[in-house]
């Protein structure tokens, strides 16, 4: 077996900030990845740069297909690009403004990724949006309401859907969990395990909820400084943090 | 038919001068090339305002020469104060010949009809665009949109269906319905009513659209296929109103709904008056 996803020595520099100090990193299939830092530390930036979103001044992401050809990310042409975006990758924002399209209806939203595959089959269409709304615990009956009238953790869980729709590899995760109360994060983390383990999905997500990276995640990159300073599975950098930063990191998670 | 007239002196045939008719020629010529494909070009100024058709005009000062024959519609009819004054103004600075009859026309602007009576090889229909730009009011942003256009990506259009088929439980929106020219590029068929989107797949004429506001120009060369976009289980429907011509009798024809009086009165009449006309006079003749 080899990784879904190889990213090595990865440079990106904002100016005099060193956002990315030579990064590297493997994903393997099935493998749920958390990326854990303070602000400002580099963690949106790398899943960007990994995600094709941004383009690092130095250093290169090969991701691997189903059939196992490689794809070196930033020297794909936009369209190659655009079309692993929609076919094998989904990207699930922080907010789900930046991942919906709020003047669409929940049901267009999630149709949008089928529509775009190329599906041109309304009422298959609209069967998938159907499934995918009940799979992530919304009610399909209202599939043609826009998503401004859902609540935080519903758009959020409507940009699950909408990016698992077409049965993607690889999911990309911006804070899922930002700026949602605890409960609703805790259903939501729930969910999306769910999701994970019976997909077998390859899933990097940033956060910096110590405790959502425990629940989730199989392994922990521990960054600072655009850089990389631990990396381990979960237990073990949680437990037997090995590195100062790591310590505090941990050390500063509140106990209910 | 009226006579030519005697083209008015101080102005250059067809009133543009000819470096900018050279220009818009070129954008044409490009436009032909790449169907459906908008080519921008620098707008003049118009002796009309925004809206009542700059662009089209700009397109028959360039396409036109003495020896053609002008046809003007607004909304299908020949007499509304649109149609009317275009044709006295190119009567008056190319002195060509003008008409109301689709056959003998050998220019046709319009706007947001295409005649009923069938187009032939030769004619060129030039259409007033408002908004080239299929994709207006899904992205706000032009440079993505291009970027769209470029990469072949239209399934922002194929949502909008989706949510019109939804809301409404058919396909079609009763104007401008989006249409993928060539197989390649979506485009706006200018505002006409989707009862004329199939009169421009395989169409034997040339279709010229001019946007003079949004300084774009786009074709459809002769015999190009266009597809009106739709869902495999929502086919495309061209609509029209369920009824006769008051006039004419016509159940074929594209109709308007005029409003007679304020105690619900109303008659259906054909939008293309030069086809009602030719009907009636026929079928006087018979009689």
């Amino acid at each position: 077996m080899s990784a879904i996803l190889e990213a090595c020595g990865l440079d990106l520099r904002f100016g005099a900030v060193r956002a990315l100090d030579g990064v590297s990193l493997d994903l393997w299939p099935g493998e749920v990845v958390a990326i854990v830092g303070e602000s400002g530390s580099g963690k949106s930036t790398l899943l960007r740069a990994l995600a094709g979103l941004a383009t690092p001044d130095a250093g290169r992401v090969l991701y691997r297909d189903a059939e196992g050809a490689a794809h070196e990310v930033h020297a794909a042409s936009e369209a190659q690009r655009r079309r692993l975006a929609r076919t094998d990758w989904g990207f699930v924002h922080q907010n789900p403004r930046d991942g919906l399209r709020m003047g669409v209806s929940a049901g267009g939203n999630i149709g949008e990724r089928l529509m775009a595959a190329g599906a041109r089959h309304y009422g298959g269409i609209r069967a998938a949006a159907a499934e995918w709304m009940a799979r992530v615990e919304l009610d399909p009956a209202r599939m043609d309401e826009l998503p401004r009238n859902f609540s935080g953790g519903m758009q959020q869980r409507l940009q699950i859907a909408r990016c698992l729709v077409t049965g993607p590899r690889l999911v990309f995760m911006d804070e899922p969990t930002g700026g949602l109360d605890v409960s609703v994060q805790a259903r939501l983390l729930d969910l999306i395990r769910g999701l994970v383990e019976e997909l077998g999905l390859a899933v990097l997500f940033v956060t910096h909820d110590i405790a959502a990276a425990r629940l989730l995640a199989h392994r922990i990159i521990v960054m600072r400084h655009g850089a990389i300073v631990e990396e381990g599975p979960a237990d073990r950098v949680l437990d037997d943090p090995q590195h100062p930063y790591t310590q505090l990191l941990v050390a500063s998670v509140l106990a209910a | 038919m009226t006579d030519p007239m005697p083209q008015e002196g101080g102005y250059n045939f067809a009133y543009l001068d000819e470096a900018t008719k050279r220009m818009i020629r070129r954008a044409i010529l490009k436009a032909i090339a790449v169907p459906g494909h908008q080519v921008p070009f620098g707008a003049r100024e118009m002796p009309l305002p925004y809206g009542w058709g700059t662009g089209g005009i700009q397109l028959t000062a360039s396409v036109i020469g003495p020896s053609d024959v002008l046809k003007v519609i607004d909304q299908g009819a020949d007499d509304t104060t649109n149609a009317v004054s275009i044709r006295r103004f190119f009567a008056r600075v190319a002195g060509v010949r003008t008409t109301t009859r689709t056959a003998e026309a050998s220019v046709i602007q319009t706007r947001h009809r295409i005649p009923e009576h069938p187009l032939r090889e030769g004619q060129v229909m030039v259409f007033q665009v408002p908004m080239p730009e299929p994709l207006f009011r899904l992205e706000p942003r032009l440079v993505e949109t291009r970027r769209l256009h470029a990469l072949g990506d239209y399934s922002l259009a194929q949502v909008r269906l989706y949510e019109e088929v939804a809301k409404h439980g058919e396909c079609g929106s009763a104007y401008n319905h989006p249409v993928l020219v060539n197989q390649r590029h979506l485009m706006s068929p200018s505002p006409i009513p989707g009862f004329d989107n199939p009169k421009l797949h395989m169409s034997p004429a040339l279709m010229l659209f001019g946007a003079g506001r949004e300084k774009k120009i786009y074709a459809v060369p002769p015999h190009t296929s266009v597809v009106s976009l739709d869902f495999e289980d929502h086919p495309f429907t061209p609509r029209r109103a369920p009824h006769a011509c008051a006039f004419c009798g016509s159940t074929e024809s594209y109709l308007d709904e005029i409003v007679t009086d304020d105690r619900g009165g109303r008659m259906f009449v054909c939008s293309d008056t030069d086809h009602c006309a030719t009907r009636q006079e026929a079928r006087e003749a018979a009689e």
